[in-house]
């Protein structure tokens, strides 16, 4: 994994270069806000469907230290080990300690978004674990090298003629193939024979249930399902917010998920595992990892609402235009720049300021997270605590001075026209970031006031 | 103090203050009709609906459709001359042969085409995931309109496994181009019993 030291802009802008391939970007990305559209308008009582996930989940919220009781009771009546992770040290711990216990090197795992958080993979793989990804998607990243780039459609930025070469190099397929037919079935061939031979496949979960200690994992190729009915030992992690009260609120989020993601009506596969299969082992990890103190920040715990859907991201035109790993955070776009600050706020003090804050991903938002508000308060939070960068904080500072002062506002504005019109390369240079990859409009010929005070004043 | 303690201490202490349940009564109750519905849903994710009047129909279409000589397997009784029933005591990876599985489905759901499957139906949970191809036999009267009335069917029904099937396996992972047959069935057919 390579190492996130580059900002949002300056990753964005590296990303930028390609002119062709961010239109690509953008356009693939809105294709599937567009699905989703569709998917939502074909759904009589969306919205009243997105309001009773928004209260079942500020439910959740108030009460989440006795679900979490009621299911862990459940699950091990169910004859699943339950354990808990006060941090992502502690998870991969366990995980770790739960593959050496059967003496195993070799593991499958299945798309989860809270593996990549805690950085499982690299842990396991210093204690000489190998560890296969199984989703389509993220098997393509990890062959690459790289992190998944977007939460549900992991390679969404990998052209299929790269992803030809990277299979040509590691399953030995002919060089010079790019038909998605053709590859995603090489990819099954390859990795059917790694689900009959792992003894130990780790899923993530999608929603836990408190009343009954099941727990539900949804995918669209069934790779969690072949991984873990054919192991010895099935691991499951969880954050704790996806807890859900009883098993009748399923209906309610196994609707609303897949519209909201891909604008599919549900995934191929919404399977729930409630006790392990004779003769198998089943874990549960349930993970804190920061989110008991997110819970406790009163303006920023309805991001624990997420349902991890990536409508958010799929209509962001920040996101869109600056690719998922611009974000240096496993979960990248709106809802990873709200989750990010609460980990580590010097580090993602860039995040929230990556948003036009126009409030798509507020309005599209299965749950009803007030996604783009939250971004603003951060962008509050951050600069009042000092992480703010240097050319911010005096790029603020001069706005405060100039909107404070009517008269400096004024005559500031009428030089700001004068020269644009007739010094037009003091701001169209590569100095001026506004000018990057746009053309600077023309200059109005007077400013909103002049011309109020010319037409409308004494009327 | 454990890392359980902590955690729940922690939740304790900063949780909200109470805000109640929903009523989820008001939730799908726009039915229309039920089979045509399902029927071009299933169409729609990918399945092959076929209606049939009974066994014979159902065997008739497999003779036809799925090559002589590979392996079927199957749940349902009265299919001795076609399939295998004795492979529950398998272990689940000598089932990677299978050509095609067929099992019954309790119901399915007209909004997204997704049948529901339980441990008692499958035998083995790999099963359904692990054959080329899925055939799934389901009764006309047996579709419900959405998520809502499938959980109440479903009710507190204390399977061990159990899962909703919409469509086969697939994947959009290579620039969002539709392939069906990821890592499960390349196909599900769905005979629809009047």
């Amino acid at each position: 994994m390579k190492p996130a030291t580059l900002g949002h802009s300056a990753a964005a802008e590296i990303f930028n270069r390609d002119e062709n391939r961010v239109d690509w970007h953008d356009k693939t990305l809105w294709f599937i806000r567009e699905k989703r559209d569709r998917a939502a308008y074909q759904t009589n009582d969306w919205e009243l469907l997105r309001e009773t996930a928004s209260q079942i989940k500020n439910n959740v919220l108030s009460n989440l230290h006795n679900y979490l009781l009621a299911f862990e009771a459940k699950a091990i009546e169910n004859g699943i080990t339950v354990h808990w992770a006060a941090d992502g040290a502690e998870h991969n711990r366990i995980v770790h300690g739960i593959i050496k216990k059967h003496g195993v090197t070799r593991m499958v795992k299945s798309k989860s978004m809270l593996t990549e958080e805690c950085h499982l993979n690299d842990f396991l793989a210093k204690n000489g674990v190998e560890v296969i990804d199984t989703d389509l998607g993220e098997r393509i990243v990890q062959l690459a090298q790289e992190p998944p780039s977007h939460i549900v459609l992991p390679c969404i930025h990998k052209k299929k003629e790269e992803i030809g070469e990277l299979f040509h190099r590691h399953m030995g397929i002919p060089a010079g193939i790019s038909d998605p037919q053709y590859l995603t079935n090489a990819a099954r061939l390859d990795l059917r024979e790694k689900f009959l031979t792992r003894k130990v496949a780790l899923t993530g979960v999608n929603f836990a249930v408190a009343e009954t200690g099941e727990f539900v994992v949804c995918t669209n190729e069934g790779n969690a399902d072949m991984g873990a009915h054919l192991a010895d030992v099935h691991i499951a992690c969880m954050g704790f917010e996806k807890i859900i009260p009883e098993r009748k609120h399923l209906g309610v989020f196994l609707r609303l998920l897949t519209r909201s993601a891909t604008g599919q009506p549900i995934t191929a596969y919404s399977s729930h595992f409630r006790k392990p299969r004779p003769g198998q082992e089943m874990h549960i990890v349930i993970v804190d990892n920061g989110r008991s103190a997110q819970l406790g920040r009163e303006n920023y715990r309805n991001s624990l609402k997420c349902i991890r859907c990536g409508a958010c991201m799929n209509t962001c035109p920040v996101y869109r235009r600056s690719g998922g790993h611009s974000y240096h955070f496993p979960v990248p776009g709106p809802i990873g720049a709200i989750l990010s600050p609460n980990f580590d706020m010097a580090k993602n003090a860039d995040l929230p300021f990556a948003s036009t804050l126009c409030g798509s991903c507020t309005n599209v938002c299965p749950v009803k997270i007030d996604i783009h508000d939250q971004l603003y308060k951060w962008r509050q939070d951050i600069v009042n605590q000092g992480h703010a960068t240097a050319a911010k904080k005096a790029g603020m500072s001069a706005m405060t001075f100039v909107l404070s002062r009517p008269k400096v506002f004024s005559y500031g504005g009428k030089i700001g026209r004068w020269a644009m019109q007739w010094l037009p390369f003091l701001t169209n240079n590569s100095l001026n970031p506004w000018y990057k990859q746009r053309e600077m409009p023309a200059p109005p010929k007077q400013s909103f006031r002049e011309w109020y005070q010319q037409n409308r004043k004494n009327k | 103090m454990s890392s359980r303690e902590k955690i729940l201490a922690a939740i304790a202490k900063n949780q909200p203050n109470p805000s109640p349940l929903p009523d989820l009564s008001l939730l799908g109750n726009d039915s229309g009709e039920l089979l045509e519905t399902y029927t071009a849903t299933l169409k729609n994710i990918g399945g092959n609906p076929i209606v049939v009047e009974n066994l014979a129909g159902i065997k008739d279409y497999i003779k036809e459709h799925f090559p002589a000589g590979k392996r079927i397997i199957t749940s349902l009784s009265g299919f001795d001359t076609l399939a295998e029933s004795n492979w529950q005591h398998q272990p689940p990876h000598e089932l990677e042969n299978v050509d095609l599985a067929l099992f019954w489905a309790h119901f399915g759901v007209a909004e997204n085409g997704a049948l529901w499957l339980t441990e008692d139906i499958l035998l083995q949970r790999a099963a359904p995931f692990i054959a080329q191809y899925l055939a799934v036999v389901l009764r006309a009267e047996d579709i419900v309109a959405h998520m809502h009335q499938a959980y109440e069917r479903i009710g507190s029904d204390s399977y061990g496994y159990g899962v909703f099937i919409a469509g086969p396996s697939k994947t959009a992972d290579i620039e969002q181009s539709l392939v069906i047959g990821a890592h499960g069935p390349k196909g599900l057919t769905v005979f629809i019993v009047k």
